[in-house]
């Protein structure tokens, strides 16, 4: 026990980084720009695996030696439990005055008849009862070791299934723009991340489509902006021959379906450009998908047109609401599209699409590219950029949401394991294991004298009321003494 | 849905009385507790947590002899200061009356349950800690705890009213669940009755401190004032284990039900979310309280300081976590 103890502390001190440091697994950003800010801290830091510390050797030795330690001492305990559970208590001692609680009365009833009488009551009562000659000892309450038993096995299965689930599960994140589709297939993802035993195309064949995305914000008092309510009004298919059903996911309420789920976890807004050249033709059209910046959803983005020449690039902001002063730059003062307009800036140049490194779809690579020139647009308003004649046409918006999709196949399990884990921490904690005994020996002056004593094992209140309530189930004429 | 600014208000004035209502009761508690003396010396403390630390030294399979034998009556006695203590209770009682109607008036002022912000969460935190006082003083003494309960309600609630104020609104989407009731209650309580624990737990260490010093001969120091004033150091230790075991499976419920809530929110059931990683640190402090008082050599102060950093991990996550950490839980409405 001592050394669970000690591996408890560990366990308690090694996941202390793991809030204090950002965790890849759950800001992987915030770790590259902590990387960034301190170059020669961070390296260090992530060799000691302070960026996945719940993935890290360290971490993961602390709770194997706990759970080794734990599985040394319940396993012989669980065997010698299983014994008790098959035996009876122990004889009653010889002197029960020494014991905690006792009683004695003075009565002519005869032993063999109360001893007889009394264990029948006793057992009705859910004791063990074991019987001597003119003695009854007997023991209640093994559910407390049955409990603690029960919760320290709860914790393996808990343990068990969370790594199954990570083996045979996988996460992904999609961006849907409203009016836009997403078939579950591994190559729509935009981040996607699976265990070692699940192969990608065991995804199952479900689409959908985000028909709407409603969203509302707190107006006024000291909230202000502050989100209120988010919806996406899906249409699902669950295969691709089904037809489609309305389907409203909403943050805390999932799509559940063919195994996996499908989660809200965030939105934006997406402006949409028409850019055409000197003569009219259409060049590009569609919504961008800006990224969120702040509270007031300042959104951040990049338009990459790849068929001109030179290439074009358009970079700057999307506000929902126009904010009316201007001294810290473009900022959106209310999260809803009120006022929506954009800050743009063109780019004349090399895009770099064809360098062959991975490009993010959010940022424009500048390196051979040449500003052009700069424009604030609210919607219908065109812009002809200097120079070419191309002309770009600020015309709405439509809002976005991010998806996660995930599937974990132990989570049953886990939930099993949890729930089975607090009855046995119940059982362990509430019940007090306690014996009780009658002893009946001649009384110096005739008749008999009755003995009723208690012993609990553990620090239980009540001991003394339950061994009085026994007494009185021993059926004689009592005379206290 | 709009707010009604009358019963938020009124919300508001009834955490003002609370606060009115729970100084004056912490007055009673101290007037009480400087006149009261309880019956049983120290020195009489001594000797018997002495020895029934010497029955329990044995393996912790063997049956042993309760500390407590039940001939013996050692709960505390104010004796003159009985008067003050009855005011101070009564007070306490009115105090939880009123925070519970300050959140029942929150609560319809915008038609949620009130637990959406930190400032609700620490009127729900004081309400939780003043309840499972009174309900325990139902049946036992405690007026002795009194000041020590009454004083971290007090901090709890002026925080509260200064630094973690937020107006009656309604819920982010994130909050809109009816797991928020569930988890974050449970969460609550436990906060309540883990604060009752720990005051124990500190007596406890006091009374020790003050019933060592007796056994090795050296005079009463500065722990005696309290020591007292309290029950003896064995009984307060089996009330700071009793609770605290009573709230243990209670807290890992609270737990669960938030890792079942994170499942339908965040798509997984554990993500290790600052909050969450220190939710389990003080699970783990107090599953290893609990292993400490079972295993020789741990139990009695060694346990006792366990229980105390569990209480302080609880109050990192609530104060500094909350505020200062990013992660998914900030919902504190600063």
């Amino acid at each position: 026990m001592r050394i669970a103890l000690i591996l408890l502390f560990l366990l308690a001190l090694a996941s202390v980084p793991g809030s204090i440091f950002p965790q890849r697994g759950t800001s992987p950003l915030r770790v590259n720009e902590f990387l960034k800010d301190n170059p020669t801290s961070g390296r260090i830091l992530d060799q000691l695996y302070m960026f996945d510390v719940f993935a890290s050797p360290w971490f993961a030795s602390i709770y194997l030696l706990l759970f080794i330690s734990l599985m040394g001492c319940v396993l012989p305990r669980a065997v010698e439990h299983y014994k008790e559970m098959r035996s009876y208590p122990p004889a009653a001692p010889k002197n029960l005055s020494r014991l905690p609680v006792h009683l004695q009365w003075n009565s002519n009833t005869p032993a063999e008849q109360a001893i007889l009488e009394t264990q029948v009551a006793w057992k009705k009562r859910g004791w063990r009862v074991r019987t001597g000659d003119d003695w009854i000892s007997a023991e209640k309450g093994y559910s407390r070791e049955t409990g603690n038993l029960l919760f320290h096995l709860s914790l393996l299965v808990l343990l068990i299934a969370v790594g199954v689930g990570g083996v045979m599960g996988f996460r992904g994140t999609v961006i849907v723009r409203e009016g836009s589709g997403f078939a579950n297939n591994v190559t729509q993802y935009d981040t996607f991340t699976s265990g070692r035993n699940y192969s990608a195309d065991k995804l199952p064949p479900i689409s959908f489509k985000l028909e709407n995305f409603i969203s509302s914000f707190q107006r006024g008092g000291q909230q202000n902006g502050a989100p209120r309510e988010f919806y996406a009004d899906l249409s699902v298919k669950d295969d691709p021959s089904a037809t489609p059903r309305a389907f409203r996911v909403e943050v805390n309420y999932p799509l559940r379906t063919a195994g996996i789920t499908v989660y809200l976890v965030g939105h934006g807004y997406a402006p949409e450009f028409s850019v055409r050249d000197a003569a009219g033709n259409l060049l590009w059209q569609d919504a961008a998908v800006f990224l969120p910046q702040d509270a007031g959803f300042t959104s951040s983005g990049v338009v990459k047109i790849p068929d001109t020449v030179p290439q074009l690039g358009l970079q700057g902001y999307f506000l929902p609401t126009v904010s009316a002063d201007f001294s810290n730059g473009p900022v959106s003062e209310f999260p809803a599209a009120d006022d929506p307009g954009v800050y743009i800036s063109a780019w004349q140049g090399d895009l770099g699409l064809d360098s062959g490194l991975p490009q993010s779809v959010y940022r424009l690579d500048t390196k051979n590219m040449k500003r052009i020139g700069m424009q604030e647009l609210a919607p219908g308003e065109t812009w002809t950029l200097p120079n070419s004649g191309v002309t770009v046409e600020f015309t709405g918006y439509r809002q976005w949401a991010t998806f996660a999709i995930t599937r974990d196949p132990a989570k049953g399990w886990a939930l099993g394991a949890a729930i089975a884990a607090i009855a046995g921490l119940s059982l362990s904690l509430l019940i007090p294991r306690r014996r009780a005994w009658l002893r009946v020996t001649p009384a110096a002056g005739g008749g008999n004298l009755f003995e009723v004593a208690g012993l609990s094992k553990t620090e239980a209140p009540g001991l003394a009321d339950e061994i009085s309530h026994l007494a009185e189930l021993v059926n004689t004429k009592k005379e206290n003494l | 849905m709009t707010v009604n600014e009358t019963l938020a208000q009124a919300s508001n004035a009834m955490v003002y009385g609370a606060i009115t209502t729970f100084t004056s009761s912490m007055v009673a508690y101290s007037i009480s507790l400087a006149k009261g003396r309880r019956l049983e010396t120290l020195e009489t403390s001594a000797q018997r947590t002495n020895s029934s630390h010497q029955v329990r030294m044995g393996s912790t399979d063997t049956l042993i002899k309760p500390a407590v034998s039940t001939s013996v009556s050692v709960d505390g006695d104010l004796g003159q200061g009985r008067r003050a203590g009855n005011i101070g209770l009564a007070l306490t009682w009115l105090g939880a009356i009123l925070l519970g109607l300050a959140l029942t008036f929150r609560g319809l002022s915008v038609g949620r349950w009130p637990l959406g912000n930190m400032y609700e969460f620490s009127l729900a935190a004081g309400f939780a800690v003043s309840l499972v006082y009174c309900v325990m003083s139902l049946s036992r003494d405690l007026r002795w705890l009194g000041l020590f309960i009454t004083i971290p309600v007090l901090l709890d609630l002026g925080s509260a009213i200064t630094v973690l104020y937020a107006e009656s609104a309604q819920l982010v989407p994130a909050l809109n669940s009816y797991w928020l009731l569930i988890h974050v209650a449970a969460a609550t309580v436990c906060i309540g009755a883990f604060t009752v624990g720990a005051a124990l737990s500190g007596l406890y260490l006091v009374a020790q401190a003050a019933e060592d010093r007796i056994t090795n001969g050296l005079a009463p120091g500065r722990s005696a004032a309290i020591a007292q004033r309290v029950p003896p150091a064995d009984r307060l230790d089996l009330m700071a284990y009793r609770i605290h075991a009573f709230m243990f499976p209670i807290w890992t419920f609270a737990v669960i039900a938030g890792a079942i809530w994170a499942e339908a929110a965040w798509g997984r059931y554990w993500g290790w979310d600052p909050k969450e990683t220190w939710a389990f640190i003080t699970w783990v402090f107090y599953a290893a309280y609990l292993h400490a008082r079972a295993t020789a050599g741990w139990r009695g102060r060694k346990a006792a300081y366990i229980a105390l950093a569990g209480f302080s991990a609880i109050i990192f996550n609530y104060f500094i976590v909350n505020i200062y950490v990013q992660g998914l839980h900030s919902y504190s409405g600063l």
